[in-house]
């Protein structure tokens, strides 16, 4: 039982069949993903994939991706952070007393909401990592307070139940659309496609090309140093399929108003997560301490500073998304994020993060956030009320748990 | 007369991929002790699976006869029924309930739906009578040490009318003398005509108790050895085990030994939780370039306390000393100020210290040194690679590949790998905090042979451990630890069973 495999050690191409099974988990919940969309495309008879739909797609959950990039380190790292809904809340009052009511300078507004994002973060990681209190504790603590503050400022200094609202150019992240700095439509007129946004376009074909080469001189460095590879025409198909998608979506969405910064600044953020997780020393470590704490820390990592760390940066995430959200509905209110830990969570465990830590991915969350704002989007057009949605959301997170669990107690 | 109680004909039992056992044969005796060994991943511990129901009637093939009839055990419940108990390597008490709640949990002294607590304390006191365990009833498992863990799990073990008691491992993590009494009780439950079936990897436990022996080899029962009809000598049980002759179970040694390069002077240090209790009493030791140092001592002797004092404050409180390498004075109050001193301590707990059983290989290979593979913190991954897959080959880490969880790794390929851990931080001075416990004859083998290697390149070795045997074979001097103490410094050739025995009891004599 301890001999390798002779196939694997002599040539690392492995089968289309092996490599599918190797990565049933990504591969599943991005089939997942495809099916549900086309579900609701089909529910909604063609309405879910118009370009304005898309576009408020992103438009309205590009800050629960944003969020799960950070909540998947804290889980990953064996926490869990229920406070980010009450942050993203708190976030928003604290810019619209600086914003709309002491009318500061807009870049010192965002610094400053996102040092407070980062020293709510602190707070909470002091306790759980130089204490030892447990992170559903201090969260659960930090979620009642910080909503508590989000109502007190807001009955302070607001006119009633809202601040707002706020300038154009505060809310041109949240809410703006890439310029078109890059003209050209003389040929997008040529070949009759003259509604279009040139910029978008040339970005939206631009980032799988540029995905692609990044991925394929992966690849040939993974089959020069013995690593297993999914065989050439495999890897060429699937990278086709999934770039003829994205090109299709960024069409979709260039036709309507061009790309959202939002999606650009999220874009940026899943690239960014990806690679500090599988590329840095922070990111292993962190695995490494969600995985074993103790044996992380007997090999010379200061796990206390790394849990501290992994909740200021869940911290200022959440502000990010606090920003974004009052920016987008143009006024803070007491209630501004309210549950939105949730789906948050929620969508890292669809993503496949384990609730006792050490395993997860940043795509994984990210399909998972995805998952969840298709549903979201879907049963809206739809006209489902809060009841069913609630009910559907609940069971497609116990489905997608039950089904990982499953697989990996029969493999 | 056929006094046989059980009898497993032809068991095949495969998982995907392997065929953990092969027609396997195994006649045991009503009344006597019958010892199961073999090199890890023989397939002892699936065997007795097999018997005790955990993998259930239908998930293997062959006949189980047992007390004169076929049995298909659906459940450990059917099997414990009929008298079958099986203890677990790894204890399933729960800490926080008391003796007396553990051993009838699940089978509580009930009167009307309400538990009897009387009943339940006066039956677990007799309980606790026969295995000689002096303990209250009502203290809880979590107070208690590891080997009287064990007693309670017999107790609970006869308090469901026992008649075949299969024990996996049950000394491996015992001392001495825990392990003697243990033994001792096993003796006399036979002679109360108690049959038990006993997996164990220390053969001079099997040479003193056992009355037959079944080898088991990759899946197959290859021989059985009667300890009445002939003298079984420790060379015949390990050379049907390993299938070939195992000269010496210590590899030669000839490493010529420098300056000192590792020197702990006047160390103290107070328990952790006990704040006013001091466990290290001026502890001095020192290692020379290319030697490898033993401590001996039993269990609770604060070997394992002083090697994580030492190594980053990782133990202990209040803690006081001088660490010296190469002649200088180094700060290792934190995991990695050690590290950086040049120290490694590879623990004693695999598991649960020592990996990352959710990460691969390649993973926890450079977790100890990951700045050696990376650049502004990005890691180089194909340098890591290089690395990982170096170790592997160098300590014949036997695995599908680098990319193999570390949790689904054998106990000698694990340790393989926390040693290749270690060996990458490039330490001048390895602490070895009992590096073969639960490793197969083969594989121990291996670890003194990377042992040595690490001598010749000029390291210095200090390394606690449990089995005397072990330490004389692979030492160069030895000291012996007692209660916190250092007792004795013996040479290699002052050092026997006998001298290590004695300065610890004269060292216990003098403390009273």
């Amino acid at each position: 039982m301890s001999s390798a495999n002779p196939a694997t050690e002599s040539s690392n191409v492995v089968s289309i069949g092996d490599h599918i099974r190797n990565n049933i988990r990504e591969y599943g919940m991005l089939i997942a993903l495809v099916v549900i969309m086309l579900l609701f495309q089909l529910l909604t008879q063609g309405v879910l994939f118009r370009p304005q739909n898309l576009t408020n797609l992103v438009l309205q959950n590009s800050f629960i991706v944003i969020m799960a990039l950070g909540m998947l380190l804290v889980i990953v790292a064996g926490h869990i952070d229920l406070s980010v809904g009450s942050v993203v809340g708190f976030v928003g009052a604290v810019a619209g007393v600086l914003v709309v009511q002491m009318h500061m300078n807009l870049a010192l507004a965002t610094v400053i909401c996102l040092l407070m994002g980062a020293a709510v973060g602190a707070w909470h990681g002091y306790f759980i990592a130089y204490h030892r209190i447990p992170s559903f504790i201090v969260t659960l603590s930090g979620m009642l307070v910080f909503r508590g503050l989000t109502y007190a400022i807001i009955n302070m200094t607001g006119n009633g139940s809202s601040i707002g609202p706020f300038p154009p150019a505060f809310q041109v992240v949240a809410t703006g659309f890439i310029p078109d700095f890059i003209d050209i439509s003389f040929i997008l007129n040529f070949i009759g496609m003259s509604a279009i946004h040139s910029t978008s376009i040339l970005l939206t074909v631009a980032i799988p090309i540029v995905m692609f080469f990044i991925s394929w001189r992966r690849r040939s460095v993974n089959e020069k140093h013995g690593i297993d590879v999914e065989p050439f025409s495999f890897f060429v198909g699937q990278n086709l399929v999934v770039a003829a998608a994205a090109i299709f979506i960024g069409y979709q969405i260039s036709s309507y108003r061009g790309l959202p910064n939002v999606l650009i600044l999220m874009l940026l953020l899943i690239a960014l997560y990806a690679f500090a997780t599988q590329r840095t020393t922070i990111g292993r470590r962190i695995y490494a301490m969600g995985g074993n704490e103790k044996a992380t820390k007997l090999s010379g990592i200061d796990t206390r500073r790394l849990t501290f760390y992994t909740f200021i940066n869940m911290g200022v995430l959440a502000s990010i998304a606090g920003i974004i959200i009052a920016t987008r509905l143009n006024s803070a209110t007491a209630k501004g994020g309210d549950g939105l830990e949730l789906d948050v969570i929620a969508a890292c465990f669809i993503g496949g993060a384990s609730a006792s830590g050490g395993v997860g991915k940043v795509t994984g969350a990210v399909i998972g956030a995805l998952i969840m704002g298709v549903l979201n989007q879907g049963m809206s057009i739809l006209g489902y009320q809060t009841d069913s949605q609630k009910m559907i959301k609940g069971a497609v997170l116990l489905a997608a748990v039950f089904i990982d669990v499953y697989n990996k107690n029969k493999g | 007369m056929d006094d046989t109680i059980l009898e497993m004909r032809n068991i095949t039992k495969s998982f995907p991929g392997v065929n953990a056992l092969e027609n396997v044969n195994l006649k045991v005796r009503q009344g006597e002790i019958h010892a199961l060994v073999g090199e890890n991943g023989a397939g002892k511990s699936t065997l007795m699976k097999v018997l005790s129901g955990v993998y259930p009637a239908g998930t293997y093939e062959g006949d189980i006869y047992y007390d004169g009839a076929v049995r298909q055990f659906r459940t450990i419940r059917d099997s414990e029924d009929i008298g079958i108990i099986i203890i677990h390597q790894e204890l399933a008490l729960v800490p926080l309930l008391s003796i007396a709640e553990n051993i009838f949990l699940g089978n509580e002294v009930v009167a009307n739906g309400m538990i009897n607590w009387q009943e339940t304390f006066t039956r677990t006191k007799k309980l606790l009578d026969k295995v000689g365990l002096k303990e209250s009833p009502n203290t809880l498992v979590t107070d208690i040490g590891v080997g009287k863990q064990q007693l309670v799990e017999i107790a609970k073990a006869l308090s469901k009318s026992v008649k075949l008691l299969i024990l996996d491992e049950p000394t491996a993590s015992l001392n001495e003398s825990d392990s003697d009494a243990l033994l001792n009780l096993l003796m006399e439950f036979r002679n109360q005509g108690i049959t038990s079936i006993i997996i164990t990897h220390k053969l001079n436990e099997v040479r003193k108790v056992a009355d037959e022996i079944t080898v088991l080899r990759d899946g197959m029962a290859v021989k059985t050895l009667n300890c009445h009809e002939e003298e079984i000598s420790e060379d015949i049980i390990i050379r049907n085990m390993v299938g070939r002759e195992l000269a010496d179970r210590y590899p030669p040694r000839s490493v010529p030994i420098g300056e000192t390069i590792f020197e702990v002077k006047n160390w103290n240090a107070f328990h952790q939780q006990h704040r006013d209790r001091q466990v290290l009493h001026d502890i001095n030791v020192n290692v020379r370039k290319g030697e490898v140092v033993g401590i001996a001592g039993l269990m609770g002797a604060g070997r394992t306390e002083f090697a994580m004092s030492v190594f980053g404050k990782s133990y202990g409180h209040k803690v006081s000393g001088d660490v010296f390498v190469h002649g200088k004075p180094v700060d290792t109050t934190t995991v990695r100020k050690a590290i950086d001193a040049g120290l490694a301590y590879v623990t004693e707990d695999r598991k649960h210290l020592g990996l990352v059983l959710s990460n691969s290989i390649l993973h926890n290979t450079t977790l100890a040194n990951l700045l050696g593979v990376s650049k502004a913190t990005v890691i180089d991954d194909v340098r890591e690679l290089q690395v990982a897959t170096n170790y592997r080959a160098k300590l014949r880490i036997r695995s599908a590949g680098v990319f193999q969880e570390a949790g689904n790794l054998s106990g000698g390929n694990q340790q393989k790998v926390v040693l290749s851990k270690w060996l990458f931080s490039d330490p001048d001075v390895l602490i070895l905090d009992e590096p073969t416990r639960g490793i197969d004859v083969g594989a121990k083998y291996e670890i003194y042979s990377i042992i040595n290697q690490l001598a010749a390149d000029g390291k210095g070795v200090l390394m606690i451990s449990s089995e005397m045997p072990e330490l004389l074979g692979t030492c160069d001097r030895i000291y012996v630890m007692n209660e916190g103490r250092i007792v004795a410094e013996l040479s290699k050739a002052e050092a026997s069973q006998e001298s290590i025995m004695r300065a610890i009891m004269r060292s216990g004599e003098k403390q009273q």
